[in-house]
Formats: structure tokens, sequence, C-alpha cells
């Protein structure tokens, strides 16, 4: 890849999209050639909030291209705690390592970290802005099992906070997609968001039903609606009960329809959706691991 | 010689921004870092009435001659000013004011949750779009009221 960092998906083009997703196509095709890739390379692992998916499909993905991870731990037993700055923190820890992995609660973060680092930043998170590596599994899903042109989608659910949606909406706009936004309306695309896509010419709708474009799309992507970002328990279960889906939601949905999700879910997807053709959210999160470790090896090697 | 040019005397040398809009004077002043205390002499009209924009305000600054790049932070607050640089009480130069690509360390991002809003070594950076500002950080746009996110002493 010809950029430093990886901070956010509207750095991306067609091109450096493809060139990952091609990689990482090869890599899970033939693992055993990419064992040595980056032998004695170390990635840092630095997650100022919690992860599972995330922070583990990156130690495997570094692992398996034979490279280690250190890890700075929680935020709890580090030097955060006594107030060190992150900027402080990275100008360290990339003394310890070939690239820095960081997620972060504020937005913004891996953005100024890139400024204090020269070691490859990559944005595992930061706030409610980018999540661009899971956009790149997403991608990779979507190719996978509805091809990224001519694609209509609908994403559902927190799309105001959801950084994993602010940056596959930023992503697609590189490829023939019809997007349909479909949330509650004090969950809304933000601002920023909508304006790239405008500024890119994206089709764009917004919903609040999903009826109401269900049996267009190629691809369900479904997305968690936290309970904290309502003021009351009450109108939390209101609002989410209308963004969860079951068999009985697909019934109007086409038979190749795709179900995705950045997981982890609480109950926005019916358990009894996961045997059936549609649910594909599983093999999204085992895509991670051979789209990291191309990701990781185009950054460290600059290709 | 028009009724509000008498409430401010002409200046010798220095610099005029007039047609500044109603009220953001004091905040023109501010985006300048001219608070009197490098000795310059500084007059203003407030709220003075103003054919193209119903009111206006001036600032007269002496001894200073703006440069392009602070007169391009202008734009901000007060697109529709025009700058004179004056020498010996005659117009010497007219600058215009043209929105810059981006701003450094004028405005505070709104958005509590950005970085730069954190205990970090950061100063705060704003892209110049269409009809606002954009926190090069977070992303986070302001339109409405830019004066209000001014981030000077």
């Amino acid at each position: 890849m010809r950029h430093d960092h990886l901070i956010s998906a509207n750095q991306l083009t067609r091109e450096d999209i493809e060139a990952v997703l091609d990689r990482a196509a090869d890599i899970a095709e033939n693992p055993a050639a990419f064992r040595e890739q980056q032998a004695g390379s170390v990635l840092a692992l630095c997650f100022f909030e919690p992860s599972t998916r995330t922070k583990m499909s990156f130690d495997t993905a570094m692992k398996r291209l034979g490279g280690d991870t250190t890890d700075m731990g929680s935020v709890e037993s580090s030097s955060v705690k006594k107030g060190e700055s992150l900027a402080d923190t990275v100008r360290v820890i990339q003394g310890y390592a070939d690239a820095i992995v960081l997620r972060h609660p504020s937005e913004g973060a891996a953005k100024m970290a890139s400024e204090f680092a020269d070691v490859p930043i990559v944005n595992a998170g930061d706030g409610a802005g980018q999540h661009p590596s899971q956009t790149l599994l997403d991608l990779f899903t979507i190719r996978e099992n509805a091809g990224l042109d001519d694609l209509t989608i609908g994403i559902m659910g927190d799309l105001k906070y959801g950084r994993t949606v602010h940056s596959l909406a930023s992503a697609l706009t590189n490829f023939d997609a019809r997007q349909h936004f479909i949330s509650p309306e004090s969950l809304r695309l933000p601002r920023s968001v909508r304006f790239d896509l405008h500024e890119e010419g994206a089709q764009v709708r917004e919903h609040t039903d999903l009826d109401e474009v269900l049996s267009e799309l190629d691809v369900l992507y479904v997305t968690r609606i936290q309970r904290e970002r309502f003021p009351d328990e009450n109108e939390y279960h209101k609002v989410a009960g209308e963004y969860q889906i079951d068999l009985d939601t697909l019934d109007a949905a086409s038979d190749d329809l795709t179900v995705m999700h950045p997981l982890p879910r609480v109950d926005e997807i019916a358990p009894e959706i996961d045997e059936t053709a549609y649910a594909t959210y599983f093999e999204q999160a085992h895509n991670g691991v051979p789209v990291r470790m191309a990701l990781l090896d185009s950054l460290l090697t600059h290709e | 010689m028009s009724e509000h040019e008498l409430r401010v005397s002409k200046i010798r040398n220095g610099t005029v921004i007039d047609h500044v809009s109603g009220g953001q004077a004091l905040n023109v002043l501010a985006i300048l870092g001219i608070d009197g205390e490098a000795g310059e002499s500084v007059s203003l009209g407030i709220n003075v009435p103003s054919d193209r924009l119903g009111k206006k305000d001036i600032v007269k600054v002496e001894d200073r001659e703006l440069s392009q790049s602070e007169v391009d932070v202008l734009s901000l607050i007060a697109p529709e000013a025009t700058i004179n640089i004056v020498r010996d009480y005659e117009v010497a130069d007219k600058l215009r004011v043209e929105r810059p690509d981006f701003v450094t360390g004028v405005l505070s991002c709104p958005n509590r949750n950005c970085i730069t809003q954190a205990n970090e070594p950061v100063v705060s950076k704003f892209d110049v779009v269409d009809d606002g500002v954009r926190c090069t950080y977070c992303s986070t746009i302001v339109r409405e009221d830019i004066a209000d996110h001014l981030d000077v002493d």
C-alpha cells in the first residue's frame, strides 16, 4: 500500500482496496506461502478500549505472517493510568515495534498518533470515528458473497455512532454501490459522513423502516444499537426492537440476501437466522485474519 | 466622505479592515491576536450603517500591515471584509479576503470527544470546506456560528 498509515477509509482508493483484497484472497488460498513473510517483525497492540475480535485477529494475523506481537495490556495496567498522553505513549511504543494497531475512545486519536509516529499506525477504532480495517474485511466478505459492483446494500442500526458504518459507507463510494441507510431518526448518519457521500456523488437514500427497501437488497449490514445512546430504558427497547431481524422479517428479502454484522451482536439478529444461507457474519469475522494479514504485510512492505 | 468614515479618524500607516459583518470587530481583533499589548493604536467602529451590509464593523490598526495569510483567516467570520494597507494616509495596497485551505490554532473543535479536546500536545486544525470548516482530526463540520468556536486569547 502506498500509504504510511491506515487512519480512515476516506484515504482509500479503489486500487488500494482491491490490492489488499486480492492479497487477502491469495493468503486465504495459500496461507503457507506467507508463513515467513513478516518473520522478525513486531506489531504493537495498543487498545485503550476493550476488544475481542479486532485485537485477536490482528494478533493472529501477525503471528501467521511469522511475526510477533507485543500488547500494551489494559489501560488500568499501563502508564496511561499515570496520566501519560497518547502522544508520549506512541512515541515510546514505536521504539518497540514495527507497526502499531491503535484503538482509542477519542475521535481523531489515530490521526494524531500518526503525527508522532515513524512506524505505521493502523486505526482499529477511534471513538465514533472510523474503523477502516473492519471495512476491508467487510468489503472482502461482500466481494466474495455479492460482488462489489452493481451492489445494493442496506446499512441498519446505529449509523450515528457506528464507526464501522462510517468507514464502510465511505469506502463503498469507490464502487458502483447503491447505499440505503436504515435507522431511527436520532441515529442517522452524522453530518460529516453525509457530506463526504454527497461530495463523492454516492447513490444514497435514508429510511426509518427496513421494509421500504429490504426486497431490493443484495446485502443487509446490521449494527448494534447501544443502550447508552438513549435517555431511558423504555425508549431504547422501543426503538431497538424496530431494528431487529428474524426469519419473519426476512420473508420479503431476496433468497440471495447476505446478512452481515461487525459483531458483537446482542439481539439485533435472531439466532434462528444463524443456520440459514443468509448468515454471513461469522464468515465475516473469520475473514478478519487473512484481510489483516494482507493489510499488515502491505503496510510493512510498503507495497 | 461618508458618515461612517467621520466616526473613526484616518490613520497614517497601518491596516483598515472594512466591511466586517456587524458585531464581529472584536472577534477580528482576537483572531489577529491584537490586544493592544504591542502598543499599536486600534480604532473600532461597531454596527456602523452600511449600504452593502446594513450594519458593518470597521477596524483600523496603526503601524501594522497584515499579511495575506492573516487576512485569509478573517474569511471565516468576515467573508465580505475589504482590507486596505495604508502608507502615509494613502491606500498603498488592497488585499482580498480569500478562503484558506485550512486554519490552525484559531478554532476549537465543538466535539468534546475529539482528540484535540483531550490533554494532548496537538493544535486544532480545520480544513475549510464549501460552507464551513471541518476538524482535520475528528471530521466534525461547523457551518453555523463559527465565531462561537474561536479559540483565541
